[in-house]
């Protein structure tokens, strides 16, 4: 894959971070708050970790940026726009900037490997002639290049995250977030899919990767956002 | 990695699930079936209505009654010959007590009636319904004869007809738009279902940014083409069973003076009709109930 970097969107602005949480809490129904009082900037073009242990927050914090969920209290921004004030219509337009990896993968059990990944380009409208020679060549990169016809059932828990990373990318995305993308991976692998993070990162993308894995957020000298029980109890001092 | 090893064709984003698809076809099916016939029935009773209204406007009764000493059915022959040449009168025929006794038969049986009891002949009239003869004229050209006519111009007959077939028609409409509602009612839960049970389809979608009207367009075709399919059917089936029904209504109806369900030619449109109304039913409700969905869980 031989990615090119894409043109700003005419929304974003240079000075506006990618992501912005000011006092942001999240509380389901009428639960207790399970995410308090976060405030942070990931600057457009950055690179970070979120780690926390299990229960932490990590998971939830992840849908609010992706606009899973909607916060209780506080201001979420994304690429300089209060994801609050958006009107509806507006929201695919935000999520088509936004790759997302899930824990769980959530492929498409009845769609190939191929059109599992080529799921964001479908849905842009892009023609299948355009789309093809890329999405081979990055299921390629990621070591599932013989496994194209392949139906996520028959695939291992390291495929499937490979293919759900490879989903995630093959848009070249504005932000990145990926959950425990490497969980399931050989360490060699762990270390090839980190790269290609860097690379797309390198080429403009913002990304986050939330892991509890503390090799793999050592291997890189990127800054981290940790946290516990809810709260962020560091965060760099740029961010 | 070839081009030819790529795959050639795009699946679909909403894999076939034929276990939910198939007691929705039949009752969909069996919808437009009813559907159908209620149409039918409407469209029969809505002709059927027009040609015996026709009919009954077309024609008099004149019955005279028989004066003791006197040839009935002399003056019952003269009498059609006077009716006949008055304006308005297209023919007038006698019955004679033979004639009679033959409309009683079914009733009375073979024996007959008695020789000395007095029957009253009846003179058909078909008159012009667009010009017909003035009020009154057939008494008044009768007036100086010795017998007693009394005519009947069948119109309370004709109101009851109007009446009964009205009823017929309405009931036959409202059935319809029962059906109609329960249709959508149906197709509604089953689209709602089906997108329970593919919430990872749309979910998936959603995630990468498909706005919702490409969501709800995927569950849409798939409806679009399973009320198509169900409404032809369900079509086909109430015509010919319709035809079956006409058929048997016309021999009962001439043995038994009951009225026949008349099938015409416009039936041959019901099933493109009612399978393009069954599949824009069920494609108009599919999405809606999915786009409330997607907007119930993301607001």
């Amino acid at each position: 894959m031989t990615p090119t970097p894409r043109p700003s969107p005419d929304l974003t602005r240079e000075t506006d971070p990618a992501v912005r949480f000011d006092a942001v809490g999240l509380r389901y129904g009428r639960g207790p708050e399970i995410l308090s009082d976060l405030s942070f900037d990931l600057p457009s073009g950055s690179f970070h970790f979120l780690t926390g242990p299990s229960g932490a927050g990590k998971s939830s914090l992840l849908r609010l940026i992706y606009r899973d969920r909607q916060p209780s209290r506080g201001l979420i921004s994304l690429f300089g726009r209060d994801t609050a004030l958006m009107p509806r219509e507006d929201l695919p337009g935000l999520r088509r900037r936004i790759g997302v990896v899930f824990q769980d993968f959530r492929l498409l059990g009845h769609l190939s490997v191929f059109d599992n990944v080529a799921l964001p380009l479908r849905v842009a409208g892009q023609a299948r002639a355009s789309y093809a020679d890329d999405v081979a060549d990055l299921l390629a990169w990621v070591g599932l290049g013989e496994r194209l016809h392949a139906l996520p059932a028959s695939l291992s828990g390291g495929e499937q995250q490979r293919a759900a990373i490879a989903r995630a990318v093959i848009s070249r995305p504005d932000l990145l977030i990926a959950d425990e993308p490497t969980g399931n991976v050989d360490p060699a692998m762990a270390h090839r899919l980190l790269r290609l993070f860097v690379e797309l990162n390198r080429l403009g993308t913002t990304v986050l990767i939330a892991s509890h894995d503390i090799t793999l957020v050592r291997s890189l000298n990127a800054p981290v956002l940790e946290l516990a029980e809810g709260r962020l109890v560091s965060k760099p001092k740029a961010a | 990695m070839s081009t030819q090893d790529k795959p050639r064709r795009t699946a679909p984003l909403l894999p076939p699930d034929h276990a939910r698809d198939r007691p929705l076809f039949a009752v969909a099916a069996i919808l437009v079936f009813l559907a159908s016939l209620a149409a039918l029935g409407a469209a029969g009773a809505w002709r059927a209505s027009d040609g015996w209204t026709a009919q009954l406007a077309g024609e008099l009764t004149v019955q005279l009654i028989a004066v003791d000493g006197r040839d009935a059915d002399a003056d019952a022959y003269l009498a059609a010959q006077q009716i006949a040449r008055l304006p308005g009168v297209i023919s007038a025929d006698a019955r004679s007590r033979a004639d009679a006794e033959a409309l009683l038969r079914p009733w009375l049986g073979p024996a007959g009636l008695p020789d000395d009891l007095p029957v009253p002949r009846l003179i058909a009239v078909r008159i012009d319904p667009e010009n017909p003869p003035a009020p009154g004229a057939i008494e008044t050209l009768l007036s100086d004869e010795p017998y007693e006519v009394a005519v009947d111009d069948h119109a309370r007959w004709e109101a009851a007809v109007q009446q009964a077939a009205g009823a017929v028609r309405y009931f036959a409409l409202a059935l319809m738009g029962v059906l109609v509602l329960a249709a959508g009612a149906v197709i509604t839960f089953a689209a709602r279902a089906s997108l329970a049970a593919r919430w990872d389809v749309a979910e998936a979608l959603h995630l990468v940014g498909a706005p919702d009207r490409y969501v709800t367009g995927i569950f849409q075709r798939r409806f679009f083409f399973l009320g198509l399919k169900a409404g032809l059917a369900g079509a086909v089936l109430a015509v010919g069973a319709g035809l079956a029904l006409a058929e048997a209504g016309g021999a009962a109806g001439q043995a038994f003076f009951l009225p026949g369900l008349d099938i015409g030619w416009s039936a041959a449109a019901i099933p493109p009709v009612a399978a393009l109304a069954s599949a824009l039913i069920a494609a108009g409700t599919a999405r809606l109930a999915v786009g409330a969905e997607l907007k119930a869980r993301w607001p």
